[in-house]
């Protein structure tokens, strides 16, 4: 059958090298040491391992911790400053992760401050890397001001970092709130941005015995959907300090609870786990305990 | 300017009927009334109800109307339900004519006054209540000027919610909500769940820890009665 002259367009025939589908996440809480660097370099792992090109980008400029997370820290010759201000291109700053060919690392400057971070610097920087890599993990500093703004500014979607108590809990209200205020899309009116929530940190043992918020008390008072819950976990510290992100470590509870965390990012269904005290925990509650 | 010489607006009016005026129990019921709510009532519109009612003939008569109604801070704008002799008398002491059953202004008398002299006494209408579907979050401050605020969802520790009239919160109530922030003693303070850092009413207020134990966490309603604040459980 003949459709005449015009034809039909195979969908995405006339893309370019747009890249329509790449997502830059945020990862942000407000608090300080809740977990946010070391959650940006284990979902951007976890990521990565599921084979998603993705790029994990250092915001907290002035207090570079990325590249030590992440293990990359003697590597680094150009960062995130530099290529916005054109002193360097972006493939001579990123960082390709040693343990997998999708991963990489876009490191900060340690000896500049937040003021660096020019908007329309940071904008092009990004729209430049959605070329390349499917998700572009933006590690927010702490706070609330011009660095933290600017990390959540252009995002799609955000994963709130929270720990089980009162402060942190509050402080990720207020960032929820600036998500949803001053974030491009808001500004734009764009569909707003996707925002979730990883709660860190969480002791099954201290919860029960009522020394921590519940899960559902946190997500009763932030109402937005859980991404995943991660137990307080020694490797979590044994991976920071040896710069091997904590999804790295499938043998951990935290390193599956991250993975998991990951699938549900992606859309998947998975049951929570790490949520009750472990059995013999209980032993080591009553007796080990200072 | 001139696309903005006339303007339709909508106004809410006391309808007050004529024959009452001439009862001493009712001029006395009329200040209770006033005294518990003067804000409310301070020059706020009145249109007389002339139904059934004799006399109001002269410019005089309306006049004398007026000056009762006056004493008790309310001001005369209008008549309504009017014969025609008493539209051109009512005209003349300066009066709008309002259409029966309604308080649009349909029938104009011709009198440039009269027909300005509603948007005199516009301020006392409130506008629409603000509607909030949103939580509100940790610092974010939502005042509704001049009107009623609802929340649908939860307002979280450290939000503010500021309201002229009164505030509606159907979740759990963990911020600030100051009603009645302009002054009005009647505003009131309605929620699904109290658990407020800060309830006030015309400036009178409870922080979280002189909230009554037994009212926590329950559907409560604020009110200031006798110049406390008393919280019942709805």
């Amino acid at each position: 059958m003949d459709w005449g002259a015009g034809g039909m367009t195979r969908p995405g025939a006339a893309s370019g090298r747009e890249n329509l589908l790449a997502k830059v996440v945020a990862i942000t809480s407000g608090k300080g040491g809740v977990g946010k660097t070391t959650s940006a370099a284990a979902i951007a792992a976890g990521l990565a391992l599921r084979g998603h090109k993705t790029v994990v980008i250092d915001f907290d400029v002035g207090l570079r911790n990325l590249d030590l997370v992440m293990g990359c820290e003697r590597r680094v010759v150009f960062d995130f400053i530099n290529v916005i201000n054109g002193d360097a291109n972006l493939n001579q700053a990123l960082i390709k992760d040693k343990r997998n060919d999708n991963l990489y690392i876009f490191p900060t400057s340690q000896t500049r401050d937040k003021d660096a971070l020019k908007r329309e610097g940071v904008e092009r920087v990004l729209e430049e890397l959605k070329q390349q890599f499917e998700f572009i993990i933006c590690d927010s500093p702490a706070g609330i001001e011009h660095g933290a703004v600017t990390a959540l500014y252009f995002a799609d979607s955000a994963i709130i970092v929270t720990n089980p108590e009162v402060s942190s809990v509050r402080d990720s209200d207020r960032i929820i709130g600036i998500l949803s205020s001053r974030s491009r899309r808001a500004e734009r009116n764009e569909p707003p941005v996707e925002t979730n929530l990883l709660l860190t940190r969480y002791d099954p043992a201290r919860v029960a015995k009522g020394e921590m918020l519940k899960v559902e008390d946190v997500q009763e008072i932030l109402s937005v959907p859980l991404l995943g819950v991660i137990p307080e976990s020694e490797s979590v510290l044994r991976a920071s300090n040896t710069g091997t992100p904590v999804a790295f470590d499938e043998d951990s509870p935290a390193g599956r609870a991250y993975l998991d965390a990951v699938a549900r990012f992606l859309g998947e269904q998975r049951e929570m786990r790490f949520m009750q005290p472990e059995r013999r925990g209980l032993f080591r509650v009553l007796f080990g305990r200072a | 300017m001139a696309v903005n010489l006339v303007q339709g607006a909508l106004f809410t009016v006391m309808v007050v009927r004529a024959g009452m005026l001439r009862d001493a129990a009712f001029e006395q019921e009329l200040q209770q009334q006033v005294g518990r709510s003067p804000r409310f009532f301070l020059n706020a519109p009145v249109v007389l109800d002339l139904k059934d009612a004799g006399g109001f003939a002269t410019e005089e008569a309306f006049l004398d109307a007026g000056d009762i109604l006056r004493r008790y801070t309310l001001a005369l704008v209008g008549v309504q339900n009017a014969l025609p002799e008493q539209v051109t008398a009512a005209a003349a002491a300066g009066l709008a004519s309002f259409a029966p059953n309604s308080t649009q202004p349909s029938r104009r008398t011709g009198s440039q006054s009269a027909a300005a002299a509603p948007v005199a006494g516009a301020h006392s209408a409130r506008p629409v209540a603000r509607l909030v579907n949103e939580p509100v979050r940790s610092g974010t401050q939502i005042y509704a000027r001049g009107t009623d605020l609802v929340v649908t969802a939860a307002v979280s520790p450290g939000a503010e919610l500021v309201a002229d009239g009164h505030i509606h919160v159907y979740g759990a109530l963990r911020g600030r909500a100051l009603a009645g922030a302009s002054g009005d003693v009647e505003a009131r303070i309605f929620c699904a769940r109290l658990e407020a850092e800060l309830v006030s009413i015309a400036g009178r207020y409870l922080v979280n820890e002189q909230l009554p134990p037994e009212q926590r966490g329950s559907a409560v309603q604020i009110a200031l009665i006798d110049d406390q604040l008393t919280v019942t459980k709805n």
